[in-house]
């Protein structure tokens, strides 16, 4: 069913007891020409641009859970493309563009909102850097703002602007940047999918990757060998272990990252603000909560949990920045497993095994990346080859040397 | 989190820094400059970006910068925190910061 106001008011005529499921639950084939392992938001977008612009609907995307359960509906929701090097931004912004354009596209509200998104600085040393990372941003065509700390207070009241050691001077805005309703975007991403005559397939864990020399032929699952010369994995966070299914080690590392939602209160923060002296980040839900994360917890980990004291460290940052959150209570605080990559930059590239692809490393980004990341991933399913896009997110940078380290900490994935 | 400190006895994860997973031996110094070099290389790359990044019992260094200064090889459950075994790797020499692993 296409959704409309037609669709919508028959719907609301008839006591919206008629909506259809917005995908089939089919069970898999035996074989498919592509596999798409993980169905997050990279891992269905992958499947939808196969489908739409590649014309390729002989897919299957296997998810271990629930379509939703996963990092895409664990994250900040926040977009933006206010990234530095040549190998970033015009991939980050491409994804911002097919962002602005998704709805549209896939026909289902996905609550895109360009609130904006301010990034404050603190110091001389910071503006110019900020200077800099504007200016780059411009150069390759994207919106970059950089505002005085009147213009800021103008639009954010609330800060602590006279911090007696973190005074905020003023930010980096870029206008475009903004949030996205994150379950929208997967329910969204495997409704049109499967509109396209794509298989999404829930309850279905890929327990093993069959190669044949040194090519896949398919892959072993919870229900079963599903056969398939094509197999991309998306399923960051465990990206090291379906891997290692194939004989493969990744330049990768699984950590957690808390995020964290306020009680409800009316309208206070316009956009997405993150603080320059600290790392927070925070933005208001539809729904009035208060939605903020900061650094990962710092060591190895699968569980969906963190620790005390990095629950410390991001509200201390968030009260730095504006103590009035001091008054609300916490909702919710929640973790999400991240594949911390050694540069903190992504991976889409093919591997050592033939016709097997990874889309991998997305560090604590990847919500944002989810359009572009889905793009350039079924571009390399559909023709072999690397989408210029993506042409710098190589598995083997490391060894080539041609590593993207936008904060330039090295090859320490805890410090990303 | 709480790691117990052969030397303090246990303390909160936070006085201390995850170096990550222990193990992988440094290729020999030499190798860098064997005539092979394209295996050195690769080596080094293995040895400096590649990670099992195990589900379950890792063994990870940890450095006990708000205490001892001393490296520790811990072993963790990555899927639950649970921490087993702990011993120091070396304690620091008199006027020595920490000992490197």
């Amino acid at each position: 069913m296409r959704y409309s106001i037609f669709s919508l008011l028959a719907q609301a005529a008839t006591g919206h007891r008629g909506w259809p499921p917005m995908w089939r639950n089919p069970e898999p084939r035996r074989a498919y020409e592509a596999i798409v392992v993980g169905g997050g938001g990279h891992g269905l977008a992958t499947a939808y641009y196969l489908a739409r612009k590649h014309g390729l609907t002989d897919v299957a995307v296997l998810e271990k859970g629930w379509i939703g359960g996963g990092n895409v509906g664990r994250n900040t929701t926040i977009i933006r493309s206010n990234y530095l090097l040549p190998g970033n931004i015009p991939f980050y912004e491409h994804s911002l563009k097919l962002w602005e354009g998704l709805e549209r596209d896939i026909n289902y509200n996905a609550m895109v909102s360009q609130r904006g998104v301010l990034n404050l600085f603190h110091s001389d040393a910071q503006r110019d850097a900020f200077v800099r990372r504007g200016n780059a941003m411009r150069v390759h065509g994207v919106d970059a703002v950089l505002l005085d700390a009147r213009e800021l207070r103008r639009l954010a009241p609330f800060l602590e602007m006279d911090d007696a050691r973190f005074p905020i001077r003023g930010a980096l805005l870029q206008p475009r940047g903004g949030t996205v309703r994150h379950d929208a975007v997967a329910w969204g991403y495997a409704r049109a999918a499967d509109r396209l005559g794509v298989d999404v397939i829930q309850n279905c864990e890929v327990t093993g990757i069959r190669v044949e020399r040194g090519a896949v032929t398919g892959v072993e699952s919870s229900r079963g060998f599903i056969a398939a010369r094509r197999v991309g994995l998306a399923c960051a966070g465990h990206s090291s272990r379906v891997a290692a299914m194939a004989g493969l080690r990744l330049p990768i590392e699984s950590h957690v990252l808390q995020a964290f939602v306020s009680e409800a209160i009316k309208p206070l923060i316009p956009g997405v603000i993150t603080y320059g002296a600290g790392h927070f980040y925070v933005s208001q839900s539809d729904k009035g909560g208060l939605v903020f994360g900061g650094d990962i917890d710092g060591y190895n980990s699968y569980a969906q949990r963190g620790n005390l004291a990095t629950v410390e460290d991001v509200v201390e940052g968030g009260l730095a920045m504006m103590p009035s959150l001091g008054r609300l209570r916490l909702l919710r605080s929640w973790g999400g497993v991240m594949d911390m990559s050694m540069d903190g930059s992504p991976i889409i590239d093919r591997t050592e095994v033939e016709g097997l692809y990874l889309n991998a490393g997305w560090c604590y980004g990847g919500f944002k990346a989810t359009p572009a990341s889905g793009w350039c991933f079924a571009h390399l399913l559909a023709t072999g080859g690397s989408h210029p896009l993506a042409a710098a997110y190589r598995l083997d940078r490391f060894l080539s040397g041609e590593l993207i380290d936008e904060k330039g900490q090295g090859p320490h994935p805890n410090r990303h | 989190m709480r790691i117990p400190c052969p030397i303090c006895g246990p303390r909160g994860h936070e006085e201390f820094v995850c170096h990550g997973e222990a193990g992988g031996a440094r290729p020999a110094a030499d190798s860098a400059v064997a005539p092979d070099a394209v295996d050195a290389m690769r080596a080094f790359h293995d040895y400096v970006y590649l990670r099992a990044n195990p589900l379950g019992t890792q063994r990870e260094l940890w450095y006990h910068a708000a205490g001892c200064e001393c490296w520790l090889l811990v072993e963790r459950d990555t899927r639950n925190h649970a921490i087993g075994a702990v011993r120091a790797l070396r304690p620091p020499a008199d006027g020595e910061a920490g000992g490197a692993p």
